[in-house]
């Protein structure tokens, strides 16, 4: 199999439509699933009552936040390092998905600080680096979007991207580095502290949130495609745009 | 049959060829136009005093806020002072030529930025102490303000400098400008208050200043790097 075949625009358009569905399917089982263990099934925590179950979304978010500038970044290596085009498509496509996660995440984090911390916001090691995160997010979409010359924006912001590429271990490791508010993780390749429902739950929604971003990233770079391409050939013999 | 390879003539390049050639050019400027490191340092003053005419002045509040605000102040100058990094030879076609040049562009980048640490960063340190005094903050603490300035701001001009290059020609301007490097600068912001405030509270400045000294190592290996990257792509 070529693996090549598709990281060409015109060929990755179809397999990007035809996968987009059934990521979004997944994502909406999964979450169904997560909700229900995270919302029903898991027990009460005995410190923090009914308010830590924000976590099944805020951890997910988080995680995704991180994991999806680190996908963008990879992205943007490759638009550097081998001038393609699919892959700066792809990276402008992750972006605003990845600043939803750290909206979502910082927002969540705010309604669970607040009865548990008695404070919307505190000036933390993690939540400043988590929000240096989300500007870094809008300066790559201005970026990217402020030139004339699509590839010059795909490039500066790509560079942009991979210099801020040094915050996503800050972020990670912040609440060790620093004593902060917020709390340490509570899971990792070790074990757990957690009650085996949590964590379930937590998990099938972190998995419900990857499988929404590759949907949402797929429908987006189809976008993206169609504006970019759209003086090609192949992009007017679609029964889409022919219409 | 194979023909001789011809002897090919050309002038070599080297990273300090560059470096230092950028740095003496750009001095040279700013020498001629000294009114812009003039307003720089003009610029902090003013933010600086700008707050306990807002806030109050009271001297324990001026003391307890004054570290974060000078360095707060010393931030935004520099980042002012970063659009005259690169605009002026970018406008004028200069940038390009240097492209051409058969150095490399990691050395005059950085030489570029380097001449623009010390009409910018390194005055603004220099006056620190001097701002300090008026927010009324004991000697030791003015000599930690000034060298985590010393540390801090040269990594201020590495980052800004890149962000500088990537926004050339962009739309936006000096909006798009601080979206970009102002998120950048807050680490360094942090540790280089957190230094001078330590001091002024009686705890040790050291694990600050340590840190921004690494900040400072990390940004001067990779950061000329990236600043070279992002002109070549200015120019391309």
């Amino acid at each position: 199999m070529n693996w090549f075949h598709f990281s060409s625009p015109s060929t990755f358009y179809g397999l990007a439509g035809r996968l987009a569905p059934w990521f979004f399917i997944l994502a909406t089982a999964l979450a169904a699933w997560g909700l229900y263990l995270g919302l029903l099934v898991a027990p009460t925590d005995a410190q923090q009552g009914e308010v830590y179950r924000v976590i099944f979304i805020h951890v997910p978010t988080a995680w995704m936040s991180m994991f999806l500038y680190f996908i963008m970044a990879c992205y943007c290596a490759l638009t550097l390092v081998f001038n393609t085009r699919l892959s700066a498509m792809m990276a402008r496509a992750i972006a605003p998905t990845g600043a939803m996660f750290t909206f979502i995440a910082l927002w969540t984090g705010a309604f669970w600080g607040r009865p548990t911390w008695g404070t919307y916001w505190v000036w933390d090691a993690r939540l400043t680096s988590e929000l240096v995160l989300l500007f870094l997010y809008f300066g790559y979409m201005s970026l990217a979007n402020a030139f004339e010359d699509p590839r010059r924006g795909d490039r500066a912001a790509a560079l942009l991207a991979l210099i801020g590429v040094v915050n996503l271990p800050i972020i990670y490791f912040s609440v060790q580095w620093w004593n902060t508010l917020h709390q340490g993780s509570s899971v990792s390749f070790k074990g757990t502290s957690m009650h085996v429902t949590m964590l379930t739950g937590m998990l099938v929604m972190s998995a419900s949130a990857w499988m929404y971003a590759i949907g949402a990233t797929l429908v987006r770079v189809r976008s993206v495609i169609l504006e970019r391409e759209r003086r090609a050939q192949w992009i007017r013999n679609l029964p889409e745009a022919s219409a | 049959m194979s023909a001789p390879a011809p002897k090919r003539h050309q002038a070599s390049g080297s990273f300090s060829g560059g470096f230092s050639w950028a740095m003496a050019r750009d001095l040279r400027l700013a020498w001629r136009h000294p009114d812009e490191a003039v307003l720089t340092v003009a610029f902090f003053a003013l933010v600086a005093s700008l707050f306990p005419l807002g806030i109050g002045a009271e001297p324990q509040l001026l003391a307890r806020i004054g570290p974060g605000v000078i360095w707060v102040g010393a931030l935004l100058a520099a980042f002012l002072a970063l659009p005259g990094l690169f605009a002026a030879d970018y406008a004028d076609g200069s940038l390009e030529q240097m492209t051409l040049s058969p150095h490399p562009a990691l050395g005059w980048a950085a030489g570029k930025v380097a001449a623009h640490w010390i009409v910018s960063g390194l005055p603004l340190t220099l006056l620190s102490p001097l701002i300090g005094l008026q927010y009324g903050l004991s000697p030791d603490t003015l000599g930690v303000q000034a060298l985590s300035l010393l540390i801090g701001t040269p990594v201020l001009s590495l980052l800004g400098g890149a962000c500088a290059a990537l926004a050339l020609g962009a739309r936006g301007g000096g909006m798009l400008l601080a979206l970009l490097a102002l998120p950048l600068f807050v680490p360094v912001l942090i540790f280089g208050a957190g230094a001078a405030e330590a001091q002024a509270t009686g705890l040790s400045a050291t694990p600050h200043l340590s840190l921004l000294g690494a900040a400072l190592i990390a940004a001067l290996v990779g950061l000329p790097v990236a600043v070279g990257a992002a002109v070549r792509i200015a120019v391309d």
